[in-house]
């Protein structure tokens, strides 16, 4: 489902790209650490999840390239669903697939099941933009791109802890 | 030799046959030479002295080999230009076919295809054979150094000639050469290997997946520290090696994409050895790739170095001495530093600002006269670009960058006082941090508060208008909101620093304020005005504390705070133990900074200990109303505060005036002599230690507070008496708190006791006590707690009684009733107490106690475990669970191993201590020892994900942890579990608890990766 090319080699469709600020780790409040207050799984805990998963091409984290951004987390934890949008860092970026399967990947290996979730470009960021938001809404072709081997290396790469 | 016996056929001519022999067997080294200006003068051809050659080159002995093979290479490289296409072709499959040869050979088959090399006639396609040859037969480095020299002038042939093919190679050619270099020590060497590196780089040679190895074994040599022999005849000079591998260095961009660059950038720091002769030329082109990387890079670390490599450049620059007529590098090299970034400073978007800023701080921070020159160009700037931005995060931006350069200053203090280069901008500067003060901001207040902090460090330039006005901001951030919060503390901490070092400014216009303050809030709590004011008062009491950094300042801040507690204690304020707390807090902050100054230390002492135990005697006494108020001074928490106010007060005492105190406070406990306290008329006598109100005998933590924190030599009076009395106290059971408290006065004066008859005797005292105590009784608790304090005691300074003592306690693990307080009592053993028995309050504590308490210890804990019938097994497993929490990692790690069955069983517990310490013991394990643990996998899977949904959100996390440690042990022994395990830690992805769900995210992404591509 990922026009492939690019991955691993060759030259970067953008090399110089505009980095952002890192934020830090989220604060622990005296009410998460009290056993019995429940803690509902908010904006920040998602953007937690995914902030740190890395770009393809460059050595830098979907935060740092501003793909991904704490406000265009949505969630509600009690009606069980998920939005997130994400905004490739150029317009023409053939990674804008990836990218958006690594973030699907990570929130399916990460949240309950009972979430519904939804990934998609920030609108008016990319070209095929409807495109691409079609083959991350269908589970089928999702569940097809993890069978391919070198599909999810390159998805586990993105989500590992230690590059 | 079939190759060459292929080559035309010609007469053998006698002469020649006899010249070679002589060479071979004959040893002698003229007939070389000789044989050499024969071929040139066409009396044979290179043809026939092969043939002459003959049968010395098939010869089986090596040394004759050699000998004839040597004898051909100094022919050819008399003779090499002679050669046609065909013979060349011909000698070169003979010469590559013999780098296989006997090592002894090898020298003079590197002769003949140097000679080769130099040919013209070198057919297409042969010198990436014999490179090949070489780099596959020859291990160069175990050469001598003139056949290694042979070799780089063979490399150095072809890339002058047949450049054009050895790219051909691709990166063959450098991995080969790599090869070749790694491990060359001989500077003469060196010189010519440094040339052909800088050659690969100039003229674009593939480096392929290489370009970090070539940079490795060049910059190794950096920085350069050879020194010629004094009788060397080679004439290599230290410079000629230093330029030529800077040639190296300098001259490759391609460099800086390694990821080895940082560590060149480190090693240029080392060019602070280096003059400024040798530096000049090299300046631009290091400026410019080091303004490219900042510039570029996304790698902190590559950014960090070449910031530090700047910075020793810079610092290199500004030591050196200087010929008369010589032109400064420094300035022209600062200029062009500030020509390349100062318009980034400006430019409205911003967006090389920070790079530039760092830049230009690395610089300043390299010597004063940087720091001079760059400070003075760039803070008008900045001061202006300050102005033009409006947003408050631009402005902050701006203002970081001053407080940068700023800081730069404080690091070069000036002898003379005209020069300060921050006068002229002090009067911009201060009006732009007020600014800054008073913006709606947070962060750029935040900012603003650090500026003036450093602004108020140097000396002389604030003057008494600017102080003023700063204290009134100070004063004005003290009292924030509780959303800035991080405004006020760090107001608070500003106050602090300037307050030592303006205190009259201090004195004059905040502390009358805060004083002011606190009398209204005081008439304001008396009217019971809500929680408003209560907490705007705490504020105040917080920032007096603050202050109290200098003592001229701690004289009126002390007494302000005492007065409010007297306040409080008559009873003219509704107040609440928090309160009182409060305050306490603020004084024991006060008391921490008078600590360090032996007269503020005395000053607090004598005021405010008095004070403390006049109000607290004072409430303690009996009445005939009871008031509620008045209690609040004896509630346990209180007394814990005032504790601690006590303590902090003590310990720096010097010996001399601690003894004055002990004279006055002992004497008010045993006598109760209370004629030292202020407003000392009480209803009734004071004695703590009599059948008296039970409220007195709590006052023995205070006693205790004091005498535990003397100072080891200070002489305590009455001693015996004392002792008797607080041992008799803390088997009496009146109330917990006072009975501990007397228990642990007792072991806090046992610990620092010398050793000798007195103390036998105190220690034979208690342990009748004890064993009386605990045979039977009201008391058995009361005894327990005085036998685990005076262990505790004994165990600290090695005591030998400890053991047998420890012996006890360990018995008491299976008693029906003391059994499980027995348990947590090893945790009282193992851990640092707050307020006796501390090292700050000079008990005697040695450093590896813990160690030796588990060396002496488990053995008997986990007999005990095996031993004991199974109701009381969790007592010992939560014992052994304390002495293992408490030991550090590294010493714990290699006795896991004997007790890993004893911790595997320990899972099993239903105790959440147990469970949590066992977790947190076998977590480190997993990660350490994984063949180990691989053979308990079923075990550990199975209790990991049971645990995981224990009620113990402490419990879940550390489960969730050791699940997340074992995919650490080998991939083959997971992947059996990994769809199970994947399955079940789904359930913890929904734990109502986000510290649960962190961790279960994190070990189930890790499990996902196992045995999966990309991994």
């Amino acid at each position: 489902m990922v026009g492939g090319g690019g991955v691993g080699g060759g030259l970067l469709e953008n090399a110089n790209p505009l980095i952002y600020q890192r934020s830090g780790e989220r604060p622990v409040t005296a009410g998460e650490e009290d056993e019995q207050v429940p803690d509902s799984i908010d904006a920040r805990e998602i953007f937690d999840l995914i902030r740190s998963i890395n770009d393809p091409e460059h050595p830098l984290t979907l935060e740092e390239l501003n793909v991904v951004e704490q406000v265009r987390v949505q969630v509600s934890d009690p009606e069980s669903t998920v939005a997130v949008a994400f905004t490739p860092t150029i317009p023409h970026c053939s990674m804008a697939t990836l990218i958006g399967l690594s973030i699907k990947v990570k929130l399916l290996r990460s949240l309950p099941q009972r979430f519904k979730m939804d990934v998609h470009i920030t609108p008016g960021t990319h070209a095929s933009e409807h495109a691409v938001n079609k083959q991350l809404a269908d589970k089928e072709r999702v569940a097809a791109a993890l069978e391919n081997t070198h599909l999810l290396e390159v998805v586990n790469q993105c989500l590992s802890a230690h590059p | 030799m079939a190759a060459v016996a292929t080559l035309e056929t010609a007469a053998p001519t006698g002469a020649l046959w006899g010249l070679v022999h002589d060479f071979v067997m004959g040893q002698q080294e003229g007939p070389a030479d000789q044989v050499a200006a024969d071929v040139k003068s066409g009396s044979y051809t290179v043809l026939q002295v092969v043939e002459a050659l003959g049968s010395s080159l098939e010869n089986p002995e090596p040394r004759t080999r050699a000998r004839g093979i040597q004898l051909l290479s100094q022919v050819l490289l008399q003779c090499h230009s002679l050669l046609l296409d065909k013979e060349v072709v011909h000698l070169i499959l003979f010469y590559e076919n013999r780098l296989k040869d006997h090592h002894l050979v090898i020298p003079s088959v590197l002769q003949g295809l140097r000679a080769l090399s130099l040919c013209v006639a070198l057919p297409p396609g042969l010198a990436v054979s014999v490179l090949k040859a070489i780099f596959q037969e020859v291990h160069v480095q175990s050469l001598p150094q003139v056949d290694r020299h042979t070799v780089y002038s063979i490399i150095t042939n072809f890339m002058q000639t047949r450049e054009e093919e050895l790219k051909g190679l691709g990166a063959d050619f450098t991995f080969g050469f790599i090869q070749v270099m790694d491990g060359e020590k001989d500077p003469r060497n060196l010189l010519v290997a440094f040339r052909i590196v800088h050659d690969l780089i100039s003229r674009d040679y593939s480096l392929g997946p290489f370009v970090e190895e070539l940079f490795e074994v060049t910059s190794c040599y950096f920085p350069i520290d050879f020194t010629p022999p004094p009788n060397d005849p080679y004439g290599i000079q230290r410079e000629d090696l230093i330029l030529s591998l800077r040639a190296v260095l300098a001259s490759t961009p391609r460099f800086a994409e390694a990821p080895a660059y940082p560590r060149m950038c480190e090693r240029n720091a080392c060019c602070a050895g280096y003059g400024q002769k040798e530096l000049k030329d090299f300046l631009p082109s290091l400026w410019s790739s080091i303004r490219r990387e900042v510039f570029q890079t996304a790698s902190e670390r590559v950014e960090a170095e070449g910031l530090a490599a700047l910075h020793s450049l810079t610092t290199c620059l500004s030591r050196s001495v200087l010929r008369a007529d010589a032109e400064d590098l420094l300035d022209s090299f600062l200029s062009n530093i500030l020509q390349d970034c100062r318009h980034h400073l400006c430019e409205p978007d911003m967006k090389l600002v920070w790079p530039s800023a760092k830049l230009l701080q690395a610089t300043a921070g390299a010597s004063a006269r940087a720091c001079d020159h760059i400070t003075s160009n760039v803070l008008p700037l900045l001061l202006e670009q300050f102005h033009k931005h409006s947003q408050s995060n631009q402005r902050r931006t701006i203002l970081e960058m001053i407080l940068g350069f700023l800081k730069l200053q404080q690091k070069w203090s000036c002898e003379d006082k005209d020069q300060r280069p921050l006068s002229g901008f002090k009067d911009q500067l201060c009006s732009l941090v007020f600014m800054a003060l008073t913006d709606p901001s947070t962060q750029l207040q935040l900012v603003g508060i650090r500026t003036l902090t450093v602004l108020g460090a140097q000396p002389d330039l604030l003057s008494s208008g600017d102080l003023e006005l700063a204290v009134g901001h100070l004063y004005r951030l003290s009292f924030l909101e509780e959303d800035s919060q991080s405004c006020r503390v760090a107001a608070l901490e500003a106050s602090g620093i300037l307050a030592t070092l303006y205190p009259a400014a201090f004195s004059s216009h905040l502390v009358p304020r805060l004083a002011e303050e606190l009398r209204t809030g005081e008439s304001d709590l008396t009217k019971g005005d809500g929680p408003v004011k209560c907490s705007r008062h705490l504020r105040c009491m917080q920032a007096l504390s603050a202050v109290s950094t200098h003592p001229s300042i701690v004289k009126e801040t002390l007494p302000l705070l005492l007065q409010h507690l007297w306040q409080v204690n008559k009873g003219n304020m509704v107040a609440q133990s928090s309160e009182v707390i409060t305050v306490c807090q603020s004084l024991q902050q006060v008391a921490e900074k008078c600590q360090q100054d032996p007269e503020s230390c005395w000053y607090f002492h004598q005021t405010a200990i008095p004070c403390l135990l006049a109000l607290a005697v004072q409430a303690s006494m009996p009445e005939k109303e009871p008031s509620v108020l008045r209690k609040v001074l004896l509630e346990d928490e209180v007394l814990a505060a005032m504790v601690s106010v006590i303590g902090t007060a003590t310990t720096h005492l010097s010996p001399e005036l601690a003894a004055q105190s002990v004279t006055r406070i002992v004497p008010l406990f045993l006598d109760g002599n209370v004629s030292f306290l202020p407003e000392n008329s009480f209803p009734s006598r004071f004695q703590p230690f009599q059948d008296g109100p039970s409220g007195q005998r709590r006052l023995v933590a205070l006693l205790m507070a004091f005498v535990c924190s003397l100072p080891r030599n200070v002489e305590i009076p009455q001693l015996n008496q004392l002792m008797r009395e607080l041992m008799e106290l803390s088997c009496c059971h009146s109330c917990p708190f006072s009975s501990t408290a007397a228990a642990k006065c007792f072991a806090g004066l046992l610990n620092k006791h010398p050793a000798g008859q007195q103390l036998d005797e105190f220690l034979q005292l208690a342990v009748d006590k004890v064993e009386a105590g605990l045979g039977s009784g009201p008391y058995r608790s009361q005894a327990f707690t005085l036998l685990l304090w005076v262990t505790k005691a004994l165990v600290l300074r090695y005591h030998p009684l400890s053991s047998c003592l420890t012996a006890r306690l360990m018995g008491l693990l299976s008693d029906p009733e003391l059994g499980p307080a027995a348990a947590d009592g090893f945790s009282l053993l193992m851990s640092d107490c707050t307020d006796v028995l501390t090292r700050a309050g000079h008990a005697e504590v040695r450093i590896m106690f813990r160690q030796r308490f588990f060396t002496d210890n488990v053995p008997a804990l986990v007999q005990g475990f095996h031993a004991a019938p199974q109701d009381v097994k969790p007592n010992y497993l939560k014992g052994l669970s304390h002495v293992l929490n408490r030991l550090p990692k590294p010493v714990l790690l290699p006795e896991l191993p004997t007790l890993l069955s004893l911790l595997l069983e320990a899972l099993s517990c239903p105790d959440c201590i147990v469970q949590l310490s066992t977790l947190s013991c076998l977590q480190p394990l997993l990660l350490e020892a994984p063949q180990v643990m691989s053979l308990h996998i079923d075990t550990l899977v199975t209790k990991f994900l049971n645990l995981s949904s224990s009620p113990s959100m402490a419990v879940r996390i550390a489960a969730l942890q050791c699940m997340h440690a074992l995919t650490r042990l080998p991939t083959p022994v997971l992947l059996p579990y990994k769809p199970q395990v994947i399955r079940a830690l789904a359930k913890p992805l929904d734990d109502k608890k986000r510290l649960v769900r962190k961790e279960a995210v994190s070990a189930r992404g890790e499990w996902f990766l196992l045995g999966s591509p990309g991994s």
